[in-house]
């Protein structure tokens, strides 16, 4: 009793004396976990500083409240149990902090990421704070719907097996009428691809009303669709100012029998929630492209880390997220990209330092996400990306299918030939990381798309090599 | 034109040898082996007729091998295709689908527009083939 009134004195006590500070704590199967890295102020001691993060990012206040007394208040206090040091960088600290389930509302990522991520970033005795991986109980997990198709259900009604998806993101972005745009998608389609993309940032500008473009791209889809016998896609692009907007644009795909509409992430988790909605009850595929995601991913020591974020969008319900290509020309270390791989696409993701995975994650039969990987890639790494990725992905080629010589087709076929290729001689048992470019070569010879693909990024990528500029990047496709 | 359904459509077709090769790999992974055809390559017609039910516990390729060969001789005019099913968690459906045999002649789809309102076009594919009656289509 003495202990408690002392406790509760007004005035300003420690976070770690508040109780947000207990190494004795055993994380409960139902307890939410974050792991943070924490770089504090010069002079503050880390265990401070963690209790701090716990404190700012469940129940605390800077100061001694009295009405905590009115409350279960220990069983709301956010725990941090542990706190070591980041291995090779000075004064950062990793620190996991436990959250009971109750503080948290069902089924929204508004609610869950206000608390994770709310207030704490700003936090004046931090210097710097990022969200490395989160592990969320099965319990929660349970309460969100998840990617309204999921890659199952997505090859089933696509028909398509087997091997990777391939796209291509129309280029240029912006400019094109309509009928321009219309055209890049079919020739891009009937040439092989299974689909073709709107970009972020195409929407309804005063080159291209909205309706314009679905109407284009969709005679598009069926003419392709009719000259393959294939079922085609093109990620419209619902992006809108308000959500009755996105709505309205979202029917009209419907209405013209698109099976995938696209969002962006800059709309916001609650609108991506409410989108995941429309589509489990629309049966449409629903696409996420990562817009604005490098302002908080991209630093070290700073934000939120992407493979967090995949874990979110995988909860929120999208079917497709850009989760990085290796190869390209776009950030991405190649075991971080396999730990975001395995948040999207494992039934149980088991706990990998080296990638990254710093939790034991069941996934409670939510339905997997398909990366995509866009940024920079082309046919000549074919056995390179199959290698990386695997089969359950969208192999993104925009520059590398618009910018072939021969023609946008032609860039489609050799994309085609080349991944079915690797992909049979995968079968057949040959090692395609060091065959990889004989495999290429032999296709070439009978395929004069792809020789034609090999022989002009082949030079395009000694030019990026021997050259520190960005100008002359082979694809610019940050799609 | 040639239909590019299936997942080595855009290469030459595959020879008995490197057919066997994909069942092998199939097989090495657990996954039983079904063998489907039909003279209906609409994208939307997803169930072709089975030829008998998938074979499941496979030792070697040989006895499917069999099967497909036999099934290509006796639908030599309709598409023919070899599915491998995985029975694992998460999976739990096709993870290999490619096409052993094909008509001599494909004349492809009629792409039927029906316009609507305003500049709205219902879209209908329908094969050329699927104008003759079963049983006399490729003839």
């Amino acid at each position: 009793m003495a202990e408690q009134r002392e406790r509760y004195q007004a005035g300003v006590m420690p976070y770690a004396q508040m109780g947000y500070w207990d190494p004795d704590y055993e994380p409960q199967d139902t307890d939410v976990i974050a792991l943070f890295r924490i770089t504090p102020q010069t002079g503050v001691d880390p265990v401070e500083a963690a209790a701090a993060v716990a404190g700012e990012s469940s129940t605390a206040t800077w100061t001694v409240v009295w009405t905590d007394r009115l409350t279960a208040c220990d069983r709301y206090r956010a725990k941090a149990y542990r706190v070591e040091p980041v291995p090779g960088a000075t004064g950062q600290y990793f620190s996991y902090i436990a959250y009971n389930l109750d503080l948290f509302e069902e089924g929204s990522i508004a609610n869950l990421t206000a608390s994770i991520i709310g207030n704490v970033f700003g936090f004046k005795p931090l210097k710097a704070l990022r969200l490395e991986d989160m592990r969320i109980p099965v319990a929660y997990l349970k309460t969100f719907q998840g990617p309204p198709t999921g890659i199952v259900v997505e090859r089933e009604r696509l028909d398509k097996f087997g091997r990777p998806l391939l796209g291509a993101t129309t280029k240029p972005k912006l400019g094109l009428s309509g009928k321009n745009y219309g055209r890049v998608v079919y020739e891009a389609l009937k040439g092989g691809l299974d689909f073709v993309k709107d970009d972020e940032n195409i929407n309804s500008q005063p080159f291209m009303h909205w309706r314009d473009r679905f109407l284009y791209c969709m005679e598009a889809v069926n003419k392709a669709a009719a000259a393959t016998g294939e079922v085609k896609g093109h990620y419209l692009n619902v992006t809108a100012a308000t959500m009755e907007d996105m709505y309205e644009r979202a029917d009209f795909a419907k209405k013209l029998g698109s099976c995938i509409v696209m969002i962006d992430l800059v709309i916001g988790y609650t609108a991506i929630q409410s989108m995941a909605k429309w589509a489990r009850r629309n049966d449409m595929i629903l696409h996420l492209h990562r817009a604005g995601h490098g302002t908080y991913t991209r630093q070290k020591t700073h934000g939120v880390s992407f493979r967090v974020i995949a874990k979110w969008m995988r909860m929120a319900g999208v079917d497709h997220i850009h989760a990085g290509t290796v190869v390209g020309k776009l950030e991405g270390d190649p075991n971080v990209i396999k730990g975001i791989y395995s948040n999207c696409r494992d039934s149980i993701t088991h706990k990998n330092l080296e990638h990254g995975v710093f939790f034991d994650q069941d996934w409670a039969g939510l339905r997997k996400v398909m990366p995509v990987a866009s940024g920079g890639i082309h046919a000549g790494q074919m056995h390179q990306l199959i290698s990386y990725l695997g089969e359950d992905v969208v192999l993104q080629f925009g520059g590398g299918t618009i910018g072939h010589p021969q023609g946008i087709q032609a860039g489609a076929t050799a994309n085609r030939v080349a991944l079915e290729a690797m992909i049979k001689a995968r079968n057949e048992g040959r090692d395609i990381w060091n065959e990889g470019p004989d495999i290429l070569a032999a296709a070439a010879r009978w395929c004069t798309p792809l020789r034609a693909a090999l022989e002009t990024w082949k030079d395009v990528t000694f030019n990026y090599q021997s050259t520190d500029t960005a100008d002359f990047v082979p694809t610019a496709t940050v799609a | 034109m040639r239909i590019t359904q299936g997942t080595f459509s855009f290469l030459p077709d595959l020879t008995d040898d490197e057919i066997r090769a994909q069942i092998d790999y199939a097989i090495e992974h657990g996954w039983a082996i079904g063998i489907e055809y039909t003279d209906d390559p609409h994208p939307r017609n997803c169930y072709w007729e089975m030829w008998g039910n998938p074979m499941f516990d496979l030792l070697d390729a040989a006895g499917a091998l069999r099967e497909v060969l036999a099934c290509r001789e006796q639908h030599r005019r309709c598409y023919v295709r070899v599915n491998a099913f995985d029975s694992t968690r998460g999976f739990e459906t096709t993870r290999l689908s490619f096409i052993v045999n094909r008509p001599a002649d494909e004349p492809g789809f009629l792409l039927k527009r029906h316009e609507m309102e305003g500049r709205h076009i219902q879209y209908t594919l329908e094969s050329y083939a699927v104008q003759a009656p079963a049983g006399r289509r490729y003839e």
